[in-house]
């Protein structure tokens, strides 16, 4: 579904943030892409997404992403973003969620249906008229997913999806995202979050990948997580 | 709240007002502008010494605030910063124009303050009428109705996202207020010598914003097209409702209403 070769990509010349980068996600799969601060996963996530261009090959479902792939890429991917006042940019709820749907050319009447049916999936179904400026951060969270399952995406990227939530929130999100279907790509520090919603991770290390595998067995290998600026998670914690 | 948050807040609460529900609400977007501006046109077509001629004129925003349910004192609170710049406008003319042109009693009022009162009066109208259009109809449906009319795509997308570029730059703004006044507490507004910085900081944090606002935008589908709210054919009650309000501002302007009232008190 989404394959980094040899992807490589400096903001600044002489600075690489990404080094020879190359890695497969399969369909289905959830993957939680984990490092310390200024490791690469937010790069990893605009790169994939076409919102930088880097060197090397990224390909999504088969098609290369670049300037002339952009609309049909993005389409098959919804990206969560961290902030969720940034993706929530029209009045309510309902019209931010109508927004891509329409985009893609449906009638109002299927946009209508499809973010009828997303808001029942989740619960949400009271927030469809809500003021965006007047939900608390944790329904703004949920709202988000919303905007972006009502595109129908064949893979979800989430940057962060669980920071700045209550726990009550944190665990609505983590449920939430353990029931998509969808391929799963997730950066997030909140490690028991990708234990608990990811089967594999990528630890991102100085621009190159430092362990690609099982959640379980990098999760809980705590002189590897030390060695990359990480700790364990909350949850194995004294287990291990 | 700070003051900035404030502002946010009633920036999003005119969302609400337009959203709410009465037959001023339920008219077209085309015909509310189209009626709106032809009001404004004709309030500034006044004469400078006519102001007996514009007072009626206040009939029409008074009526639709009746019938919309949108309070006047809101309208008044939020136009509280604007309304006085505008009223500021002919405060000279007293010290230009002294020629004596009406007498009330044994008081001789000059054209200058004429002159004044009309201008403030006209000022007053028209914002009292852009703001009934903005507080009866969406943001979005209006936008929908400039395009219906034809007016160029880029200038209509241009006045969406600006509207919506106001409110992350009070947002980002309210936050660095917060900011700064947690770290000069008891200092009123902002230290001139922080003015620079500040402005420069505000510009990039709400660049960097707008940046990923569109970013967001353009991972949903966008290509320079925006979709706006479907709004409802144009139905006879909107085309009554136009041809209405210009016959009334028609009567208004050429019907001397002012002075049939005056003579048949009078009487």
């Amino acid at each position: 579904m989404i394959e980094f070769q040899n992807v490589s990509f400096a903001y600044e010349k002489g600075r690489p943030v990404l080094r020879d980068l190359s890695f497969r996600i399969e369909r289905g799969e959830a993957v939680g892409l984990i490092g310390a601060n200024g490791a690469g996963k937010s790069t990893v996530m605009k790169l994939l997404l076409g919102l930088l261009q880097g060197e090397g090959k990224i390909l999504v479902d088969g098609l290369e992403v670049k300037r002339e792939t952009l609309g049909e890429v993005r389409r098959k991917l919804g990206f969560v973003l961290q902030n969720s006042d940034n993706q929530m940019f029209m009045p309510t709820v309902y019209e931010d969620m109508i927004f891509a749907p329409l985009n893609y050319m449906l009638s109002r009447e299927e946009a209508d249906a499809r973010v009828d049916a997303v808001l029942a999936r989740l619960g949400l179904e009271d927030l469809k008229y809500r003021y965006n400026h007047k939900i608390s951060g944790g329904e703004k969270r949920m709202a988000a997913i919303a905007t972006i399952l009502a595109m129908e995406p064949e893979a979800v990227l989430m940057d962060e999806p669980t920071s700045a939530l209550d726990p009550f929130n944190r665990r609505l999100v983590i449920n939430t995202i353990r029931e998509l279907l969808q391929t799963k790509l997730i950066t997030s520090h909140d490690l028991d979050m990708i234990l608990d919603t990811c089967g594999r991770v990528i630890l991102l290390s100085g621009g190159r990948i430092a362990a690609d595998g099982p959640a379980q067995t990098i999760l809980r290998d705590r002189v590897l997580l030390e060695a990359n600026r990480m700790e364990l998670p909350l949850s194995l914690m004294g287990r291990e | 709240m700070n003051k900035m948050q404030k502002a946010l807040h009633e920036l999003a609460e005119m969302d609400e007002l337009a959203a709410r529900s009465s037959p001023i609400h339920s008219l077209h977007p085309a015909a509310k502008l189209i009626a709106t501006i032809a009001y404004i046109l004709v309030t500034l077509s006044f004469d400078k010494y006519d102001l007996s001629g514009l007072v009626p004129m206040l009939l029409w925003p008074i009526l639709l605030f009746q019938i919309s349910g949108v309070e006047l004192r809101s309208c008044f609170y939020k136009l509280r910063i604007v309304l006085p710049l505008v009223m500021a406008v002919g405060l000279f003319n007293p010290f230009f124009d002294k020629e004596i042109v009406l007498r009330i009693g044994p008081a001789a009022v000059s054209g200058g303050v004429v002159s004044m009162l009309t201008l403030m009066l006209k000022g007053l109208y028209c914002l009292m009428a852009s703001f009934l259009l903005m507080a009866t109809t969406p943001i979005d449906n209006l936008c929908a109705a400039l395009r219906q009319l034809h007016v160029p795509k880029m200038l209509v997308t241009l006045l969406l996202l600006t509207y919506r570029y106001v409110g992350v730059m009070t947002g980002e703004l309210a936050i660095m207020t917060e900011a700064y006044h947690l770290r000069a507490p008891g200092q009123k507004g902002i230290h001139i010598s922080a003015w620079g910085s500040f402005l420069g900081q505000l510009l990039l944090r709400s660049m960097d914003r707008a940046q990923e606002l569109y970013a967001s935008m353009l991972l949903r589908g966008y290509h320079q097209h925006f979709h706006y709210a479907d709004i409802k054919p144009f139905r006879r009650r909107d085309a009554l409702y136009l041809i209405g309000c210009v016959l009334v501002f028609a009567l208004l302007r050429y019907g001397k209403i002012a002075q049939l009232l005056g003579s048949a008190i009078v009487r």
